[in-house]
Order: structure tokens, then C-alpha cells, then sequence
């Protein structure tokens, strides 16, 4: 079964598209896009780059991490803006989390 | 059918715009995101207010699978990201795993609308082993009785919840497509628990839109309009509690409403659909409006060629083509004067306003026809077939 839903994104999240929303490069439109169930959404740049980090694995932290230090930005501006969008995305049901690893 | 068109969630942040928001395809009538593929019309199910034309496409009429792959093919080609797998009913062609895999590979997001009565278990894995994205399964109501005497089929209700179930273990996103009129509107609250009950991510409450079949059983089938507020109180009350867990998309029925529609987002702006013969049309009824002449997929020409330049798809696209009071309402780029199938079904002239539009000098005529005959008594259904249609006997309404 799919993972939790009604998740609430925290810096200790570990975030994932599920099955159903799958991104992808347009290539006749040349953007990104999300497709799901009878929606295609198109995500800015900086949420196609935060959600290839999400796998399931890495937390919001450690995306926040890399994202600040590529940037060189303030982390918690970057954790605050990332937790934004992933909740957003979450409350239109098209985040998950992986299920609990054994890490 | 208001179930394939939605491309438009009701609000989008900034970083995530829907599309089509982004970029005004006014000008350049891009190639839509999504298409709907009805394969057969073909439907074990009799609904009365089944979406397909009252001239339903024969078997021998249908495109072959070779025809269908070359489709699929040509529409990922162009630009095409979503196909919606449609009918009649999907599942009644044998080649449907066929279908759905060459989409995937061709890397089209799949969708299933389907009846589901027709589907074993393993069959619907193989159509999830072949890449299939999403489910919808339609359903006629709540309880049995009912759900089956709309259907016109047996132990349908039971099949749908068994299928739905499959759905979620075989981890596939599910859509319960809920289709509401008079005779089921008070089970609305049921509908939703049971969107719930079956995990569904999605549940569409779409109101019947009254063309072909349907408008043949209006009287039969038109809410009130205190059914009608009390529907949308419902979905409005649901949407805010079920935030993040249940998505539901929610479509009324325009003759109760002052504004029409944007059918189809505009005639030929971001939507076609291909017959099962292969016509492209500018939407699933279009066939209705007589004088109009479809190309098929089997001309010599390329359906981007069809989208862009044939005289059906042009129309009535923009607004060259409008007469008053449409011509020079504040509103012709907002609603593009409603729904061409519905001005021509209820006027006879499809570049007429839609009724459904206040300032349609016939919008009260229609709006107080559709009130007396949601008060009226008539239940009995005419059921959709190939031939033409069978009234239900009066015992079982």
C-alpha cells in the first residue's frame, strides 16, 4: 500500500513522490512537469531540484543541507521555503513518506 | 464525463502552477496535455446518462490494435503526456494490457475509467504490471438496489467495491467517480465514506451534464435546487475536513447556474478525444452537433494537422465565430459562451449562447422547464443501448 497520508512535513521528513505523480521533462514544452491523476502541475525550479533529492531517504535537513551549501544561502531560510512547498505538495496528495527504514 | 476534463485544481501555489495556467494557449492552440481515448462503446452497463453519443459506434467500426498503437505512438510524438483509457467500457477489449504497455513505453501517463464489472484480479495486476498509472472506477451510488437499477446491471455495485479493493492492494491510485442526480443526490454524505472506506485519493462528485442519453432522461435524473445547495454545502464541508486525504473534485449542473460553463476549456483550446472509430473530436458529444465533419485518424493526415487546421476543430474556436450576446460580453474569453453541444441541443444552433447563460434570451425558459421537472414524478430511466434505448418497466422505477 502507499505510505501515509495527512503527513506533515518536518525538517526530519523523509519525503518521496508517490506511484501515481511522476516528474518528468516535457520535451515539446521544455519544462518539468508532475503528472497525476488528471492533473499535470508544473513545478518552479527549485522545486524540481528539491524533489529529485527527495527519494525517500534523505530528510528535509539534508536536502536543506545541500541546498545551502550549493547556494551558499542560509539554511534556515532554504529549510523554511522547502518545508512550504513539500507541505503544499502534500496537501494536494502528492507527497508521501517512505515507510519506516531500517537504516 | 466531466471526469476526464479536469485539468485545473481549484488553487496552486507559485511553485507549482498548473500548466496550462502558465502559458496562454490562446494563441498558439498547443497540443493538449491530456486526451481521452474512448476504445470502444462497447458497455456491459446501461446508464441513463452514459456520456456517449445515442449513435454508439458498432464493434466492426473500431480501430484495430495495430491502428490504436500507432495512435498512442503519434500522440506522445506531439506532445501528449496524459491518455485516458475510456468507452464504453476499456475493459471490454481484449487488447487493452496491449494498449496501456505500448502507452507506458511510449511514456505516456495512463489512466483507466472503467465500469469495473468487467475485470478479474488478475487482470487488472497485468495492467498494472504493463504500467498503468491510476483507476477510476465509476459508481452508481451507495446501495445496491439502487446502485444496480441505474446501471441496468446485476450485482454491479458488489463487482465495483470488490475491484476498487483490488485497486489499492495492487498499490494503484484509486478515483471514485460518483455520479450524482436526483435519484441518488441524498447519498452524498454515504458516496463520500465510502470514497474513504475504500481508500480512494480521489473522489470526483460530478453532477450529470445533460446532453445525449442524459437529456433524453432529464426528467428522470434533474436535482432540485435545495438537492442541489445541499450537494455543494456537503463538498465544501468535505473538502476542508478531508484536506490532504481525500482530493474531491466537484462539477454541478450548469442549468442551475447564472454563468455557463467553460466547456471543455474553449472548443479546440486544450482538450480532443478520438471515437472509437477513430474520429478526433473536440469533445466526447461533438457528433451530436449535425452539419459538422470529423477527421478520422485513418485520413491521410496527422492528428497534429487535425488539431490545428480541420474546419470542425476551427469552428468554433476563439471568438470570430460568435454571435451576440456572446460577441461582445466582458465574458466571450472567460466561459467562450458555453457548451457548443448543449446551445445546439437545446436551440438547434450551435453558435448560439449555451442556454445555461443568464443572458440567453432562453436561459429562464430552460431554468423553470429543468424546476418542474425536478419536481415532477416521473423516475423511470431509458436505458442506453445499441438500440436506441429500452424504458425501464414501470414495476422497477
Amino acid at each position: 500500500m502507499a505510505g501515509p497520508r495527512n503527513i506533515s512535513v518536518s525538517e526530519a521528513s523523509r519525503p518521496v513522490l508517490p506511484r501515481h505523480a511522476k516528474l518528468k521533462f516535457d520535451e515539446t514544452r521544455k519544462v518539468w512537469v508532475i503528472l497525476a491523476p488528471e492533473r499535470v502541475l508544473a513545478p518552479d525550479e527549485i522545486a524540481v531540484e528539491v524533489l529529485q533529492l527527495c527519494n525517500g531517504e534523505r530528510s528535509v535537513g539534508d536536502v536543506a543541507d545541500q541546498l545551502a551549501a550549493k547556494y551558499a544561502a542560509p539554511r534556515e531560510a532554504i529549510l523554511t521555503d522547502v518545508i512550504a512547498m513539500l507541505q503544499d505538495l502534500a496537501d494536494k496528495g502528492f507527497l508521501t513518506e517512505a515507510r519506516e527504514k531500517t537504516s | 464525463m466531466s471526469d476526464v476534463l479536469g485539468n485545473i485544481p481549484p488553487e496552486t501555489s507559485d511553485s507549482l502552477a498548473v500548466l496550462e495556467k502558465q502559458r496562454s494557449t490562446a494563441e498558439t492552440f498547443g497540443i493538449p496535455l491530456a486526451v481521452l481515448l474512448e476504445i470502444t462503446h462497447r458497455c456491459p452497463l446501461q446508464c441513463p446518462y452514459c456520456s456517449n453519443p445515442v449513435e454508439l459506434d458498432r464493434s466492426g467500426k473500431e480501430l484495430t490494435t495495430e491502428e490504436w498503437k500507432k495512435v498512442l505512438s503519434e500522440l506522445a510524438e506531439i506532445g501528449v503526456l496524459q491518455v485516458h483509457f475510456s468507452g464504453g467500457e476499456p475493459t471490454a477489449r481484449k487488447d487493452l494490457v496491449e494498449l496501456v504497455k505500448h502507452a507506458s513505453d511510449a511514456g505516456l501517463y495512463t489512466n483507466l475509467i472503467t465500469s469495473a464489472v468487467l475485470l478479474t484480479r488478475e487482470r487488472l495486476s497485468d495492467l498494472a504490471d504493463a504500467g498503468l498509472c491510476h483507476v477510476q472506477i465509476s459508481f452508481q451510488g451507495v446501495e445496491e438496489g439502487l446502485a444496480d437499477r441505474v446501471a441496468g446491471y446485476k450485482n454491479a455495485h458488489r463487482k465495483k467495491l470488490e475491484v476498487a479493493k483490488w485497486t489499492r492492494e495492487l498499490d494503484l491510485p484509486l478515483t471514485v467517480n460518483a455520479v450524482m442526480h436526483r435519484q441518488n443526490l441524498h447519498h452524498l454524505p454515504d458516496i463520500i465514506q465510502m470514497a474513504l472506506d475504500l481508500d480512494a485519493d480521489r473522489l470526483e462528485v460530478a453532477n450529470v451534464q445533460y446532453y445525449g442519453w442524459a437529456l433524453k432522461n432529464r426528467a428522470a435524473l434533474m436535482p432540485t435546487v435545495a438537492q442541489l445547495d445541499e450537494c455543494t454545502r456537503l463538498v465544501e464541508e468535505a473538502r476542508e475536513r478531508l484536506k490532504g486525504r481525500l482530493t474531491i473534485d466537484y462539477v454541478v449542473p450548469d442549468y442551475y447556474a447564472l454563468r455557463p460553463k467553460k466547456c471543455m476549456g474553449g472548443w479546440g483550446r486544450q482538450f480532443f478525444n478520438i471515437s472509437p472509430a477513430g474520429k478526433v473530436l473536440p469533445c466526447h458529444a461533438a457528433e451530436s452537433i449535425t452539419g459538422l465533419e470529423f477527421e478520422s485518424v485513418r485520413s491521410n493526415h496527422s492528428i497534429a494537422w487535425i488539431w490545428q487546421n480541420s474546419e470542425a476543430f476551427n469552428r468554433y474556436r476563439g471568438t470570430g465565430w460568435m454571435k451576440e450576446p456572446c460577441k461582445s460580453c466582458e465574458f466571450r474569453e472567460i466561459d467562450f459562451g458555453g457548451c457548443r453541444c448543449q446551445a445546439f441541443a437545446l436551440t438547434g444552433d450551435a453558435a448560439n449562447t449555451d442556454p445555461a447563460c443568464a443572458l440567453s434570451p432562453l436561459h429562464e425558459t430552460i431554468f423553470k422547464q429543468a424546476e418542474r421537472e425536478a419536481e415532477g414524478e416521473t423516475n423511470r430511466f431509458l436505458y442506453r443501448n445499441f438500440a436506441g434505448g429500452t424504458l425501464e418497466s414501470e414495476n422497477d422505477a
